[in-house]
Parts: C-alpha cells; structure tokens; sequence
C-alpha cells in the first residue's frame, strides 16, 4: 500500500487531470475531489460541466471561484411541487444573479440548463452578449421572458449549437424571434420551440433548416402547417428527432401526399413528438413510413385520437423504448404496446381526463405491460383504479424499475377489489425493485407502506407522497430507513412536529424536504432551524393564512427546507418567511 | 369508498375531501359513500372542511365537481394545452352563419368538417349557392359569393388564407357576402 501511496506522489498534475477527464458524472467527480487535496485542486481546476440540484444551496461566486473553468452549467430552481401550482410564481429561483457573476467572472460559459426557474429577457440578453462561444439553451418548465428575450439569443450566439424550450409559456412579442437568426448561422443542431403560442416565419425557419447542415433534432410550434413542415423535411432528411406541430390540417390535400413523401426520405428519425392541436386520425398514416425506425414516440399532447387509431399506429413501432401517451389508448391498446414493443424502456400514462369520467385505463393496462415489455424501467402511470393483486404481478415481472410513478386520479382510492389500502402492493415494488431511485405513491396508504419503504427502498433517492400515511411514524420509518433518500415530498399527509424533529441531522444528507397540508407547526420549523444552521427552513404563506404571530403552535401549511453553505437567501418574496 | 367509479352522479367528493382527521380512517366514509356532497367552495380552491363529526348532517345538495389544487399532478403548461382541447372535442365549435340578404342566421359546428372543401359544401348545401374556386389571388372566383370570418380580434378576414386548425380557433362567426361587397374583398388592392 505504501509504495502505490507514493507512486500517486509521482504523477504529474496532467496525468491525474488526463485520467479525470474520463470521468464525466458529477457524482464521480464529486467522489473524487474527497480523496486528498491534490485531487481535489487538480480536479477543481479541469471540471467543465457542474450541476446544481439547487441553485440556493450555493452562490455563484463560491461556484466560480472552485470552479473557474466551469464550462457547462445545469441549475434547478422551485422545488418539484411547483410544477403542480403549490409554490407562488414569485418564489424564487432567478437565473439573473448567476449569468451576472459568470459574466463578471470571465466564466467561458457555453451551456445552460435551467428547471424551474425564473428566466427575464434581460438574463438571456446577458447570456446573448457576454458569452461569445455560447452553445446551448435548454429551459424546462422556466418562466418570466418573452420571444424579445429568444430573438437576443437568436441574433448574437453566433455560435448557437442548441436552443430547447420544454413546456414554457413564453409572451409572444410578434418580433419574428425566428428571423433574428443571421444568415452566417449554420451551426445549428437542435431546436425546440414546440412550446411557443405565437406564429413564426415560416420562409425564415425553411431557410434556416436549409443552411443549418448539422441539424438533428426540431420540433417546431403549432403555427408550422403541414405543407411548410414538408419542404423542411425535404431540406432536412438527416433529422433524428422530430417535432411536428400542429399536424391537425385536412388530409385530403395535396400537401398531405407531399407530406407522405417526405417522410419516405427521412430514414434517420428515432424520435417523434408534436401532434399538438386535435389530430384527425386521417392524418395519422403519414408517419407511419418512420414508424419502424422510433425508439421514442410522445403522443401526449394528441388529444382527440382515439384508441383504434393509436393502436393502428403503434403496431408499426416495434422498436420503441420510449412511449409517451393519453389514456385514451385504454387497457386494450396498452396490451397491443405489451405485444408489438419489447424493446420498451419507458412508458407514461396521461389522463385526457381529469375529472375521471371513463375509467380508459386501469390495473389490467399496466400490468399487460409489466408482462410484455421485460425491459420496462420507468413508469409514470394515471388511471383510474389500482389494485394489490396487480401491483404485485408488476413487481414480479419487473424487478428493474428505476423509476415507478403512479398517480390515482382520487388520490385515496382504496384496492378496487378488496378495499385494503394498496400498502402490500407498492411494498412489493420496493421489496422486488432492487435498484429503485424514485418512487410517487398514491391511493389508500397506511404507515405500513412507509415501514416496508424504510426496509427495502436502499436505493431510493426520491419520494413522493400525498394523502397518505396514518401516523409520524409514516415519515419516521422513511426518514430513518432510506439512507440514500435527497428529496422527499409530502402533501395533505398527517406527520407532524415529532417526525420532522426526530433526525434532524438527516436534512443535511438530503437535498430538500418539501411539506404542506400535513402537521407540522411553526415552533418545530423554528426548533429546527434554529438547530440547524445550514439548514434554510423556509415557511411559504402565499395566502396569508399565517399571522406572523409568536403563535408557535399554529399549523404551517407549507414548510420547504434544504441544505444550503451560504445561509438565508436574499431575494425571499414578503410571503416567504425564512426561520 | 364503494361505487367509486359507478356513480357519475355521486361526485365521490368525500374521497377528495380534506380533511383534518387522519387520512387512513375509513369509519366515517364507509357509512357516508352515498352522500353527495358537504359544502364546498368554488372549483379549483384549497378546501378545508370541518371534522368528521358533521359527516352525517350535511346536505345533499349537488355541487360543482370538487377539485384538489395540484391533484393529479400535472405540469400547468400540459393541462392547459391537453385538457381544454379535450373539452372543446366534446362539445364542439358552433359559430353564427349570416347570408347577406337572408332573413336569419344560422349556426354550423365546424368541428365536424376535415377542411374547407367540407365546410363549404355544407354551406353552399344551408344556403343554396355557389361558393367558387379560392385562389390566394383573387378571393372566389367563379360565383357572386364569398365566405368571410370575423376573427378574435373582430376583423372580418377571408376564408380559406390559414390552415384549417388554424381557422377553426380563430372563427367566431361566419359571414357570406354577396356581389361587388363580395369581390371587394379578393381583389390586390
């Protein structure tokens, strides 16, 4: 030991930079600046992509100065809860102080990658003019700018490799963003506007495809109809991935043969999405040229095709490891994707709707799938009933979930058969799904369950529970059991202050903890911050329910605490109270 | 929680229902599955009703459908963009049709049509005439009629310059012009 001890002394700086420069997960990285502090500054100094899970437990300045040769940055902001309306949109999350410190910083940064963040046209306009060799832009679900905001970007990266916009409701300025691209930017390979509202220039985007020779993913908004999407797949046949806008036009047209022939010629598609406005299944058959070829098909946003026409489509994709759909395919269509997809990977099931009026999809849907699809990993699953007969087949077929999501639409709907609560069911998802991450339950829910989570989940890194759980004990058992737990999420669930206070070590493991509607009082979330200092407890009182009293017995309706190295934020709204 | 799923008109509230009582006690719902509904505040309002206790006295009022804020959970962007268009789906696009001359008006779902060749053969089919071929130079021509549209921000607009989808959402009423009106409005000027 001693002498390869010393013969690590030997390597010189560039080695061990040469040898890291393989390692390209942030948690291998992560592992490796621990070992000694020759690692860790040789590490520090060649780290170019740094991911931030939350963008408040450390400040910009303090990444910049570890990391000065940051490249590529991936920041989340809201907590995951925001996504369903729980957390005011003001809450936080602004991506304007790190752009202004990179900025500042001399930082080369050529990618970014936000969730949940708030994103002002005066950020991207930062991001557009103080970066010249900025690549790529990918924003999920963020929010605050408007298409002035996208037109900076399109006019100054002049290097622009990447601009994704995922599920964003951006204000339409009418500026003909699209036509601010030059005409000397051909570095293009994938963009994503699906998601915008407003209309484009439909001659700017064909002649922008047309130059843009690299280009291997585009998903255009609905305002593209289907003769301009067919000149743009006759400029563009090398295109792997494709999102194609409205596709809701009358098929009896000329530019729907046009549209057939196109698609001939695109033999490298893998990846289709779109269908955005009610899609007439007459339209349908045009794809099915590229069917074979899929191995990942989003049809969530298709409302309006039914089950015959989506299985129609389904049974010519038999390469398929990612399939996105609405509950309209039924239980019976879900048994056509059991037999025609083996290669499946990933399946989410959308309800079309919410309000549960036909049951479209139930137990037997899920669990056709678990027995057909052998490869079956990650589930987000919507329907209507569920039971523990079925659970427990599913875990049986599939022991390697990575991901297993399931919402019942009552969210405390009981096993539809026994009426037992569905504990024994999703315990047999842990029990058999060694490698689980990530885990939402809902229906009937005891502190069983919690208890056989607490046991089995060793992998777990996330869990999501709502409307469920009878006792602390609940929130105990998973808290104490789930040694590799980072985010835990809880709604309308009745643990209280002697759960939250149990452990309060284990926050500081945890990246987040997120809970509402359930007991917990304000003297516990004082306690504990109090406590704990690196920890930010914060209490969101966004409809003035809580009087700031020193009524510490009063119930805290929503409480969000994570692990943070640089104290209170700054920027908390007058509703946000930070303990 | 019995007849979950059966009784449409049972709007099950009580299995939404927020309530401070513990979640997992089922004593109180079992007897009560028949119930329609205990108060309620509007749609899509954090609710919090009163304990178990009152279970038993409450009305059985019909009430609007409860909602739980952030159940099921759904990102906004895709409720907002899925679910409406589902709803108009079902209950369809009906816009006025008005004639030029004729006495009254009439109404047309244009969600039944695939395109414009549908939407008017059925027009000229409502109000026995002709409506001529379309060209994006020259309006109509062929015939004395032209099929105009007043669109969401109240202009009137000619038919057939947008895709179909496109028309369909922005259509709020038709109207057929007849003669020079007519031709007026397809000529360069």
């Amino acid at each position: 030991m001693r002498s390869f001890q010393s013969m690590l002394n030997y390597f010189p700086e560039e080695v061990l930079e040469h040898v890291f420069d393989f390692l390209t997960s942030h948690r291998d990285r992560n592992a490796v600046s621990l070992v000694c502090k020759s690692w860790y500054t040789v590490e520090r100094f060649s780290r170019e992509k740094v991911f931030i899970g939350n963008c408040y437990a450390i400040s910009p300045e303090r990444l910049i100065s570890r990391f000065p040769r940051v490249r590529s940055l991936t920041l989340k902001g809201k907590p995951h809860f925001a996504d369903f309306n729980l957390v005011p949109h003001d809450w936080g999350g602004y991506v304007q102080p790190w752009i202004e410190s990179m900025a500042k910083g001399g930082v080369n940064l050529e990618e970014l990658r936000l969730k949940r963040m708030l994103v002002s046209d005066e950020s991207l306009e930062l991001l557009a003019n103080f970066f010249p060799n900025f690549k790529s832009l990918v924003l999920v679900s963020c929010e605050g700018f408007t298409t002035d905001g996208l037109a900076a970007i399109a006019s100054n990266c002049r290097f622009l490799r990447e601009l994704d916009l995922q599920e964003i409701e951006v204000e339409d300025r009418r500026g003909q963003w699209l036509s601010c691209f030059p005409d000397s930017c051909t570095s293009l390979v994938s963009l994503n506007f699906a998601c915008l509202k407003g209309e484009v220039n439909l001659a700017s985007l064909e002649r922008l495809v047309a130059r843009c020779r690299n280009l291997r993913s585009l998903r255009v908004n609905h305002a593209v109809p289907i003769d301009a999407l067919q000149r743009i797949l006759m400029q563009a046949p090398q295109l792997v991935d494709l999102g194609t806008g409205s596709f809701g036009q009358d098929p009896d047209s000329d530019s729907y043969n046009k549209l057939e022939t196109a698609m001939q010629q695109c033999t490298s598609i893998t990846s289709l999405s779109g269908f955005l406005e009610v899609v007439t299944a007459r339209c349908l058959p045009a794809v099915y040229p590229i069917c074979r070829h899929l191995t990942s098909l989003n049809l969530s946003y298709a409302a309006g095709i039914y089950s015959d026409e989506l299985v129609k489509l389904i049974r010519h994709c038999n390469k398929l490891e990612r399939l996105l759909v609405l509950d309209t395919i039924g239980d019976k269509g879900l048994g056509v994707v059991a037999s025609t997809c083996k290669e499946l990977q990933e399946l989410r099931v959308f309800p079309s709707d919410i309000h549960g009026g036909n049951a479209a999809v139930t137990e037997e849907g899920l669990v056709a799938i678990s027995a057909g699809c052998p490869k079956l990993n990650s589930i987000l699953y919507f329907c209507q009933q569920m039971t523990n007969a079925a659970l427990i087949m599913v875990a049986k077929n599939c022991p390697n979930f990575i991901r297993f999501r399931l919402a019942t639409l009552n969210p405390t709907i009981p096993d539809a058969v026994t009426m037992q609560p569905l504990d024994e069911g999703f315990g047999a998802i842990v029990k058999s799904c060694k490698g689980l991450k990530r885990l939402s339950v809902s229906g009937l829910l005891t502190d069983q369950l919690f208890l056989y989570i607490g046991i089995y989940a060793e992998q777990l890194e996330m869990l999501s529970i709502a409307f469920a759980g009878d006792s602390d004990k609940g929130m105990f058992y998973v808290l104490n059991g789930c040694k590799k737990l980072k985010k835990l999420e809880i709604r309308d669930s009745p643990f209280g202050d002697v759960a939250l206070l149990e452990d309060m070590g284990k926050y500081e493991t945890m990246r987040s903890l997120w809970m509402s509607s359930c007991e917990v009082t304000l003297g516990a979330c004082k306690t504990l911050a109090q406590k704990m200092p690196r920890l930010n407890v914060e209490i969101i009182n966004d409809s003035d329910q809580m009087e700031a009293s020193d009524d510490d017995k009063q119930r805290v309706e929503k409480m969000y605490l994570y692990r943070t190295l640089v104290g209170p934020r700054k920027d908390a709204p007058d509703f946000v109270w930070t303990l | 929680m019995e007849g979950v799923m059966s009784h449409e008109s049972d709007l099950n509230l009580k299995a939404t229902e927020l309530r401070l009582g513990l979640p997992g006690t089922e004593e109180s719902t079992a007897k009560n599955n028949k119930r329609a509904s205990p108060e309620l505040v509007d749609d899509g309002q954090l609710f919090k009703l009163e304990s178990d206790a009152k279970a038993g006295d409450r009305e059985t009022a019909p009430a609007s459908k409860a909602q739980i804020v952030g159940w099921p959970p759904l990102r906004s962007y895709w409720k907002n963009n899925v679910q409406s268009k589902k709803t108009e789906a079902e209950t369809g696009n009906y816009v006025k049709v008005s004639m030029d001359g004729a006495p009254y008006l009439r109404k047309i779902d244009l969600k039944i049509y695939m395109g414009y060749s549908e939407l008017f053969k059925a027009l000229e089919n409502m109000f026995q005439l002709t409506i001529g071929e379309y060209s994006e130079r020259e309006g109509y021509k062929g015939s004395d009629y032209a099929p105009a549209y007043e669109d969401k921000d109240g202009d009137l607009m000619l038919v057939g310059d947008v895709p179909w989808e496109m028309f369909m959402s922005s259509c709020k009423r038709l109207r057929i012009m007849k003669g020079s009106e007519a031709t007026g409005l397809g000529c360069g000027a």
